[in-house]
């Protein structure tokens, strides 16, 4: 191989370190109109009178949007209005935008809007969410156009429940021996990705929307705007330039609905919203937060043998991505292992929090937070070594998954290496407990992950390839550039599989949803995977249309040619060849004939086999393959007042193949920061009436530098045969174990069970206090 | 975002060794001069409000948060935004770190590792870390971006 495992830089370095790369909000054109919202302090309250008077009494204002009921919006459930509509249900909820000639003007005529509350009962948990006699944050939940596979409970604040039944639980009961029964639970957080979101909205005289967005999912702006707005679909144009971090939170169509109503307000003049940042901590979608009850179960020897679950995730005031991230807590509810009898019930909550997006794992650090903590207290209880126990247990081919999926060398990596890699890189032999001096103990704490992606079915992805006169090639792709570097990676591919010099490929950063082919939604770590396959077909077009015009051409058959290195030989005498940039665009006889043209590559990959799960039992395909990894982190741990140290973080982690080496890294590692960052400090505080008390970075507090520990990464390379140069997944996997990795150590550390995040030393004050007072 | 319609006056700011002229008023915030008045958009906004660091200058050597600062305070002095280093050490040793991803905290990071790099070539972890806690960045684990900043204070020594 060439040019795949190379650490290439990516293509738009030189843009990001001179301040010329575009984002959204750099998008600078006059005349345009600025929105700014006024959001709802309560989180449950109807809204009983709203006075616009004074607002519009400010010069410059040109539009109000408030107390109008429009369509109700959501990507499964369509319980959402746009703006408020009679009622608010989350703190941050937007009741009122104001659309006027400056932010200035429109920020002053916001703070002049006077609404009117009456408070109602809060749900400020998915326990008090699931109680009977629970306040409901949705009346009336059966009248809600949703789609398929969505099961919402009448009169209960369930949105919807996904059930595993595998085996049979009596028997797994029966060969139990030891038990672990514990409870979990934390707060949303937030992705705070530095660039807030930002929307820029026009509709044209001949009623064409065009927006652009700071989002992960152009080609789902463009498919709910039509859904919901009636809009043709052909009439919307999304562009995307390039994101400035999104981990998910951008993947949920939002802001966008609010700009295309402001622009629509004001007869379709351009409209630019701007997310605060506190608007974009509480306003937009959060990171979610679980309730969680586990038993689990083994033989004397450390074999798994039963596991009943209850996940109640809290997907917040509207259900939106919820419902569907709850279902991927359901088809990875366990860690990766051979357990033959499980059932889990993993309920998609509403509560009076602001709403879940996506964030990075989707509901796999979640689960696997509660899922590997519980294996160290089962450890423990059997009196066994972590690794040990996770070693005796670790998924194979010839197994099957939760989902009763059979496990194969192909579609799930190997958890063994991962584990038994990361039992050297933490020294574990060494021991994984010692005291350092009076005061201090070292601690280690390791966890084992996997993740499938559960995306739509029949998610698809579409690339176009573009010969430039000189031979060079522009890659079109719909993969969005939030940061991964994938569509570089896009180009490494091509280099390799043309064997041609990756700086004669060009990438087309920014996405256009009229130009370029659709490509389902930039998210679940399968940018790689998907956009690499259609890439590859593309590829093969190209050489197809090279190869049949080189046969008429040279006047040989197309099977003896080959193309590479910007050539079209014949494969047993090389020397007779066409060079590429000679045909590219046709190619013309001496006596001026020609034949041809510029050649175009398309190519296009679908979902192969997935399915929906049995709504009963779970059973079913969830996507194309699950990427492990084994985790662990070692720190130091103040005896006297429970501060610690995270002094390194490691992680193994089977990704198939390595397609650039600092791009692999730097994901896995930004991910393990941003775990890192979750499970030890980052949560909304609510107060007992679900108001935030910290949406600013000032308060809301993410890892800083300085605050970093050491990184050690390896990778594990179990090819995915059907993917693009055997690679796997990876963008999400660094972070996935964290949360669990970092509980695990410090569990061990203060010699407490710590099943709640944040992990911050109070908490662990709190649980050591209430331990002593259990055990007078 | 300038926050007060009140009387505009006009100004020149040194920026980037070029004389602008700029029409603002006394509450304008300097960042959003910048990227709205002279087209700026290499400091980007992330808080508004000295929390991230996204949106970091050069003043006279020392790396400010232009949300925190009104325009007209930098009048008569020397402002650089990214946009005014060119080829300079540390650009290169970004990129060849990978110390960054999505790159909206890039800018802010430049400037500060910048004049970091200036004013104390030979600076200590703890020097580093005090400069460099200011930004926040989301994407990496900022294990590139010591690399990349400690390669080009070591290659001083
Ligand atoms: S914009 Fe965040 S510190 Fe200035
Ligand atoms: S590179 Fe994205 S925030 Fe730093």
């Amino acid at each position: 191989m060439e040019t795949i495992g190379k650490s290439i830089i990516r293509k738009e370095a030189l843009d990001k370190v001179t301040g010329t790369a575009k984002y959204t909000s750099d998008h600078l054109s006059l005349p345009m109109l600025h929105a700014k919202m006024v959001i709802s302090p309560y989180a449950h309250a109807n809204i009983t009178h709203i006075d616009l008077s004074e607002a519009w009494k400010i010069p410059g204002v040109r539009a109000i949007l408030a107390g109008e009921k429009f369509p109700l919006t959501g990507e499964e459930i369509r319980d959402r209005p746009p703006i408020a509509y009679d009622k608010v249900r989350y703190c941050g909820e937007v009741v009122a935008v104001i659309v006027a000639d400056s932010p200035a003007i429109a920020k002053r005529a916001s703070s002049l809007i006077k609404v009117n509350y009456e408070p109602l009962p809060v749900v400020n948990s998915p326990n008090q969410a699931y109680e009977n006699n629970a306040p409901v944050v949705h009346e009336n939940i059966d009248s809600y156009e949703r789609i398929k596979n969505v099961y919402p409970e009448v009169n209960t604040n369930i949105a919807n429940r996904t059930k595993i039944r595998k085996g049979d639980m009596e028997l797994g009961w029966q060969r139990t021996e030891i038990v672990v029964e514990a409870d979990f639970s934390f707060s949303p957080s937030d992705h705070a990705a530095m660039e807030t979101r930002c929307v820029i909205a026009e509709i044209r005289e001949d009623e064409t929307v065009v927006i652009t967005s700071s989002s992960q999912s152009p080609f789902m702006i463009k498919k709910l705007l039509h859904v919901y707005f009636h809009i043709d679909i052909g009439k919307i144009v999304v562009n995307v330039p390039l994101v400035g971090g999104a981990y998910g939170g951008k993947a949920s169509v939002q802001l966008e609905l609010i700009a295309y109503l402001a622009s629509k307000a004001v007869h379709g003049r351009k409209v630019k919203i701007l997310n605060s940042r506190e608007e974009d901590l509480i306003t937009s979608p959060v990171h979610i937060g679980l309730d969680a009850t586990i038993k689990l179960g083994c033989s004397r020897d450390g074999v798994l043998q039963a596991a009943e679950i209850l996940y109640l995730f809290d997907g917040g005031a509207y259900s939106d991505k919820a419902v569907d991230i709850s279902r991927a807590g359901a088809v990875d509810c366990t860690g990766p292992y051979r357990i033959n009898n499980i059932q889990c019930d993993a309920l998609c909550m509403y509560t009076n929090h602001p709403y879940a997006a996506p964030f990075r794992g989707f509901g796999h650090s979640e689960v696997m937070f509660v899922f590997e903590r519980t294996m160290d207290m089962l450890a423990k209880k059997l009196k066994m070594d972590p690794i040990e126990l996770r070693l005796i247990n670790a998924i194979k081919p010839g197994d099957t998954t939760p989902t009763q999926l059979a496990v194969n060398k192909s579609n799930v990596g190997n958890v063994s290496e991962c584990i038994l890699k990361l039992k050297k890189i933490m020294n574990w032999d060494e021991g994984s407990i010692k005291q350092v001096s009076n005061t201090k103990v070292r601690s280690k704490g390791i966890c084992c992950t996997w993740k499938n992606s559960t995306i739509d079915p029949d998610a698809s992805s579409g690339v176009t390839l573009t010969f430039n006169p000189d031979g060079s090639i522009n890659i079109i792709s719909g993969v969005v550039e939030i940061g991964t570097g994938t569509k570089s990676v896009l180009a490494q591919m091509l280099a390799e599989k043309l064997k041609m010099d990756v700086r004669q490929i060009y990438v087309q950063m920014e996405v256009n949803t009229k130009s370029t082919p659709d490509h389902w939604k930039t998210v679940s770590s399968r940018g790689s995977f998907m956009a690499g396959r259609a890439l590859l077909n593309a590829a093969d077009d190209i050489i197809r249309q090279l190869k049949d015009l080189t046969a008429c051409i040279l006047r040989c058959s197309k099977v003896d040619l080959e193309v590479g290195l910007g050539k079209v030989y014949l494969k047993d005498t090389p020397d007779i060849f066409l060079n590429i940039k000679d045909i590219c665009y046709g190619y013309m006889y001496p006596n001026g004939n020609a034949i041809g043209g510029q050649i175009i590559g398309r190519g296009t990959y679908i979902q192969r086999r997935v399915t929906y799960l049995d709504p009963e039992t779970g059973a079913g395909n969830p996507g194309p393959e699950w990427t492990v990894a084994a985790q662990g982190i070692e720190l130091e741990f103040d005896l006297l007042d429970y501060t610690y140290n995270v002094i390194r973080a490691a992680t193994v982690v089977d990704v198939g193949k390595v397609l650039n080496e600092k791009t692999a890294l730097g994901q896995i590692i930004g991910g393990m920061s941003m775990g890192i960052s979750f499970a030890g400090r980052e949560t909304f505080q609510f107060d007992q009436a679900g108001r935030i008390l910290n949406p600013q970075l000032r308060t809301y507090r993410p890892l800083r530098y300085g605050e970093h520990p050491k990184y050690e990464v390896e990778f594990v390379e179990t090819p995915v045969i059907d993917g693009p140069y055997g690679a796997r997944s990876a963008g999400e996997h660094g972070l996935i174990g964290m949360p669990a990795a970092l509980a695990n150590s410090l569990s061990a550390a203060a010699e407490v069970d710590l099943n709640q995040l944040p992990l911050i030393p109070e908490l662990i004050w709190k649980t050591k206090e209430g331990a002593v007072d259990d055990s007078l | 975002m300038s926050l007060s319609e009140g009387m505009k006056h006009q100004f020149y700011l040194n920026v980037n060794q070029e004389e602008r002229s700029v029409v603002i008023s006394p509450s304008d915030i300097l960042l959003s001069v910048l990227r709205e008045q002279l087209g700026l958009t290499g400091s980007k906004p992330g808080c508004y409000n000295g929390d991230c660091g996204a949106c970091t200058i050069d003043i006279n050597g020392t790396p400010i948060k232009s949300c925190l600062m009104l325009a007209i305070e930098a009048i008569d002095k020397n402002i650089t935004t990214i946009e005014g280093l060119k080829d300079t050490p540390i650009q290169k040793s970004f990129v060849e770190h990978f110390a960054f991803q999505c790159g909206y905290c890039t800018p802010g990071f430049i400037m500060n590792c910048n004049a970091l790099i200036q004013k104390h070539p030979n600076a200590s972890d703890e020097v580093i870390e005090e400069w460099l806690e200011s930004n926040i960045c989301r994407c990496t684990g900022y294990k590139e971006i010591e690399e990349a900043v400690k390669s080009v204070l070591h290659s001083n020594k």
